[in-house]
């Protein structure tokens, strides 16, 4: 196992990781959303979407298991590269610019992660680890979001989010090595469109239930 | 008639590697805009040599844009804001009278500073001996026409090959990477036949030769394909990347 490690802990390796877990992320973020937004047909369709999902049992069990390792190796690879990045340049510029290059999304990938973390932990705090009996997700839910705190924490959080994966999506494709003057053009387009579709599609939602239904 | 121009110059100056460095300022008057930016570098310096001070010491060879010695930063911008420009072919037509311009030398951990803009480039080189050659038998050199490759791949061969191994990649990049360096050297070789066989090896070693230097990670920021002189492109990187997961999962390369 020698050369997995030689290979997977090279700087390239690192990144190769972070892609594939950033990936994997725009995956269950794409799912989750599309289950979310049962949501505006009403509480009995959600409640329905959010039970067909936990009669999935073990399968459940076991996606939330895949996340959580996912989640292990991006957070630690991620606060890994961000110190040997830091220690890379000891001696900083006393005039700095950039040449057009770097984007909002790539000069704040390691803070808008970290943001992200401790927003994830409030969010299962929030919705996960809940004591549900003789309630539905609905009403927690829709319980939450009376607290405009809750709302506005949210919204800064999914903006956060659009951020993050407007450069993480298309640097996925470069950091696999698929960049192709033919592709590129179009990976950076859904880059920004689905982060714009993050931002809008789960921003919207604490809004709608708080003030809207 | 010439135009000149009057500058303040803030250049880093440190005596030594271990010495405490600082930007000190100096005055730069009747500048010829025809000039280029090492020679009114010069016209500085032989003031400071007349004034029996020490000159500003800093890299330079060729001074036609292929040596690749040259580079500071200048005014936070490796080789100066000129797109696909080295320091030595940046002219003083592109400052405007009275301009203030901040000098500092490339700042990475992998180049210490040797004195004032002189830093040591020498892990470059280091990377380089690690694999971005190719083994050949000595000998009469086989007939160009025996093996074939595309005009294509010739073109993209040669445009990685461009890269003079300035270290403007390093200098440009938020992390102090090398990728674009290596990518170069790697791609230059991996696109031909002569490069193929040695290919997983080379990958494998020198990237992990430019980690042990102490260079920092890639995260695709990109400044380092708009900061390039030579204009080498990200998709080299993107190639890079691709031969060295070929060699790390898939050769019996350890
Ligand atoms: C839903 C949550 C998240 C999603 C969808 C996500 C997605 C991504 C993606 C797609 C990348 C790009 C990978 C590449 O460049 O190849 C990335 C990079 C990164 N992520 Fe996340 N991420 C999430 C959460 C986090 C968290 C919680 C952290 C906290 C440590 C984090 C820190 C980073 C860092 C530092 C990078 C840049 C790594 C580099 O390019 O050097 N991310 N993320
Ligand atoms: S001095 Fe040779 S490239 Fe500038």
């Amino acid at each position: 196992m020698n050369w997995l490690a030689g290979t997977l802990g090279s700087s390239i390796g690192k990144k190769l990781m972070m892609a594939l877990t950033g990936l994997g992320f725009c995956g269950f973020l794409a799912g989750h959303l599309a289950g979310n937004l049962t949501i505006y047909w009403g509480k009995n369709a959600f409640n329905s979407y959010a039970e067909h999902l936990h009669s999935l049992g073990p399968l459940i069990t076991l996606a939330e298991l895949g996340l959580l390792f996912f989640a292990l190796i991006h957070i630690l690879t991620g606060t890994t590269l961000f110190y040997q990045n830091l220690k890379a340049r000891p001696f900083r510029y006393s005039v700095n610019k950039n040449a057009g290059g770097r984007t909002i999304g790539s000069r704040t990938m390691p803070y808008t992660g970290f943001i992200l973390l401790s927003f994830i932990v409030l969010h299962l705090i929030n919705f996960h680890f809940v004591d549900k009996t003789g309630t539905t997700i609905y009403q927690i839910v829709h319980g939450a979001f009376a607290n405009p705190g809750y709302v506005a924490i949210y919204v800064f959080a999914m903006i956060v989010a659009a951020i993050h994966i407007s450069h993480g999506f298309w640097s996925v494709f470069q950091t696999l090595g698929a960049n192709h003057v033919k592709y590129m053009p179009f990976i950076k387009g859904v880059s920004i469109v689905f982060s714009l579709i993050v931002a809008l599609g789960f921003g919207f939602l604490p809004v709608y239930l708080a003030y809207m239904v | 008639m010439t135009k000149t121009i009057n500058l303040t110059l803030k250049i880093w100056r440190q005596k030594g590697p271990e010495a405490k460095g600082k930007l000190e300022t100096y005055k730069a008057n009747d500048i010829p805009t025809d000039m280029s930016f090492l020679e009114m570098i010069d016209v500085v310096n032989e003031k400071l040599t007349l004034e029996g001070k020490e000159p500003v010491a800093f890299d330079h060879d060729c001074r036609e844009g292929i040596c690749g010695m040259c580079g500071t930063v200048v005014n936070g911008r490796p080789h100066g804001s000129e797109k696909g420009t080295t320091l030595c072919q940046l002219h003083m037509r592109h400052f405007s009278d009275n301009d203030t311009i901040v000098i500092e030398p490339w700042r990475s951990r992998a180049f210490p500073i040797i004195k004032d803009l002189v830093v040591d480039r020498s892990a470059l080189d280091k990377i380089i001996q690690a694999g971005g050659f190719i083994s050949v038998n000595t000998g009469n050199a086989q007939d160009a026409n025996a093996i074939p490759i595309p005009q294509e791949t010739a073109e993209l061969a040669m445009d990685a090959a461009a890269c003079i191994g300035c270290g403007a990649c390093v200098a440009a990049c938020p992390n102090a990477s090398a990728m674009l360096f290596l990518s170069a050297k790697v791609s230059q070789l991996a696109l031909l036949p002569q490069g193929k066989p040695e290919a997983a090896r080379r990958a494998v070693s020198m990237v992990r030769e430019m980690d042990r230097l102490g260079f920092g990670n890639c995260s695709n920021e990109t400044e380092c394909e708009a900061e390039c002189p030579k204009e080498i492109s990200i998709t080299n990187i993107a190639r890079l990347n691709r031969e060295f997961y070929k060699a790390g999962f898939f050769s019996s390369e350890k």
